[in-house]
């Protein structure tokens, strides 16, 4: 087959990715908690003049690291934990120093919800969840929607109307990609990172290895192919790319660095000047040699 | 056999509160619960589907965090959500504070815009209160946690479920507190917290006096039973060999008696 009858190539790197968001922009950010986040993304956006995001994640580190470094007007969560470090110490310490202006908490299956009616080009979609709690209270544009059907007792069901999760971009990270957008995840759960692609206008994914098309499943069943070509605008082979989070089976979640950054997080200005200037100041090249070098250290 | 530590006795109160759910998935957050849960399979309820609080679903009864041996599913967190709004699901979560009408709080401490204290955020607590049965674990009772009114309703009381509506109130099943002192309900007057057993050693005065709103008392309060003697070598000997259940609820030192 020739070349040029081949779907295009969308090989990027990360600087590239980072150099099409821009200011004020909704970003989605995939995978959970701290699991299989795309934190070489992340960390090219500290580094960047990026301002005033609207951050939609599942939270772990990734939004802890954005609210340290002043990127977000907005956040859009239903929970930010590191799990093994219940609480993320920068989301506490924005939230309760209020330097994060704007926050939509919702509840995680509405969260998915409002990713589905996105997905789908809905304006909202109908759940029972949120429902008499405080979500509604502290989101007052979020309303309810009557059911014109009724039940079999007669009652037309008064439900949430989740609003649409709109993304202008999503950002994702996976174990494999082919260089048109075709990417699979090799561990056990695939989070929601389809449904963030399907509901952003543009999907940038991070993979731990670009292969040939053949290669996606070769060693692997067809079903963990999340991700269609048609979804993904740009591929970014990023090896440890999901560092400190899991990227199972390639690797699990750094638990020593988790701490460390937890610790740095949760001390003094000083402590997490000390961390930024170790871990976060160079490129993402620099990153991976200073968190060898972090790895050394401990096993000694 | 030597007594039932506290931790056992909360154990087999867990698993109780799980007994009767037949074939539904079994959700806990928390070692204690997992245990609990756990038991209620090796006991009362062996139709009970429980996971590996990760993606799989257990075929086996493996001991607190071993490593699954036979799986029989498989439940990302997107099939989690389908399941809870499906409704065959009883999860026991956390509760940072509960009040008098059994609303829980796990988003945040002090005032939303500006809170004290951040926790997780309401994380599935609003979809579940109002989808699927859904109970509480509280491993130190004190007034801190019961407050007279949480500061952010994460679930929803059945008093709030049923002003919210018949969509609200429909499936809302506030089935069971368990604490280190003591298990309750909220199926007292007006749909308020009551007191069902207080764990041996415990008083009723205790736990009211750990409790920060009035709570209702029943005339005659039972003793939460003690685990029987198959139960206490499950949790010794099979599920958590290394005790790991005393690191969330400390071994009563008890007085000696004159």
């Amino acid at each position: 087959m020739s070349a040029g009858r081949s779907p295009r190539d969308k090989r990027m790197s990360i600087d590239e990715v980072v150099a099409e968001l821009s200011d004020g922009m909704t970003i989605g950010i995939g995978g959970w908690g701290p699991r299989r986040k795309p934190m070489a993304l992340v960390r090219a956006i500290l580094r960047s003049d990026l301002k005033d995001l609207t951050i939609v994640s599942w939270g772990g580190a990734d939004v802890g690291l954005l609210l340290r470094a002043g990127k977000v007007r907005r956040l859009v969560y239903a929970f930010v934990s590191l799990d093994s470090v219940p609480l993320e110490p920068n989301f506490q310490k924005a939230r309760q120093e209020g330097t994060v202006p704007e926050v939509v908490e919702l509840d995680e299956g509405m969260f998915q919800t409002g990713l589905r009616a996105a997905a789908q080009r809905l304006p909202f979609l109908p759940v029972r969840a949120g429902l008499g709690s405080d979500v509604l209270v502290h989101n007052p544009d979020i309303t309810t929607v009557t059911s014109p059907y009724a039940d079999p007792d007669g009652v037309h069901e008064e439900l949430v109307a989740v609003p649409a999760l709109r993304l202008d971009v999503a950002l994702v990270h996976l174990n494999r990609a082919d260089k048109h957008g075709n990417a699979t995840y090799l561990g056990p759960d695939p989070y929601f990172d389809d449904l963030f692609c399907m509901a952003a206008d543009r999907a940038y994914v991070s993979v731990e290895q670009v292969v040939d098309t053949a290669g996606l499943t070769v060693d692997t069943p067809v079903q963990r192919l999340l991700l269609s070509r048609m979804l993904v605008t740009g591929v970014v082979e990023t090896p440890h790319g999901a560092h400190f989070t899991t990227c199972t089976p390639d690797y699990e979640r750094d638990e020593r660095f988790q701490k460390a950054y937890a610790a740095a997080a949760s001390g003094s200005d000083e402590d997490w000047a000390a961390f930024e200037q170790r871990f976060l100041a160079g490129d993402e090249d620099a990153y991976q040699a200073a968190v060898a070098a972090f790895a050394e250290e401990e096993q000694a | 056999m030597s007594e039932p530590t506290r931790a056992e006795v909360c154990a087999a109160a867990i698993a109780d509160a799980f007994a009767d759910d037949g074939e539904i998935f079994a959700s806990p957050m928390g070692m204690l619960p997992m245990l609990g849960v756990r038991l209620a399979k090796l006991t009362s309820n062996p139709d009970l589907v429980i996971s590996d609080g990760e993606s799989l679903f257990l075929a086996g009864v493996p001991p607190l965090f071993a490593k699954a041996d036979v799986v029989e599913g498989w439940i990302p967190f997107r099939k989690v959500f389908d399941i809870v709004a499906n409704g065959p699901r009883h999860v026991m979560m956390g509760a940072t504070q509960v009040d008098r009408h059994g609303n829980q709080n796990i988003s945040a401490i002090g005032d939303f815009d500006r809170p004290t204290r951040q926790l997780l955020g309401s994380r599935g607590a609003p979809g579940n209160t109002v989808n699927n049965r859904t109970s509480y674990w509280v491993p130190r009772h004190s007034p801190r946690v019961f407050v007279e009114a949480v500061d952010v309703v994460s679930g929803v009381g059945p008093r709030r479920a049923a002003a919210a509506g018949p969509a609200a109130a429909r499936y809302n099943d506030i089935h069971r507190i368990v604490t280190d002192l003591a298990v309750l309900d909220v199926k007292g007057a007006d749909d308020t917290v009551r007191l069902l057993s207080v764990h041996p050693g415990v008083s009723v005065d205790e736990v009211r006096a750990a409790t920060g709103f009035e709570l209702e008392v029943p005339a005659e309060v039972p003793e939460t039973r003690s685990p029987t003697a198959e139960e206490l070598v499950l949790v010794r000997e099979v599920l958590d060999p290394r005790t790991l259940r005393d690191r969330e609820v400390k071994p009563v030192v008890r007085e000696a008696t004159s």
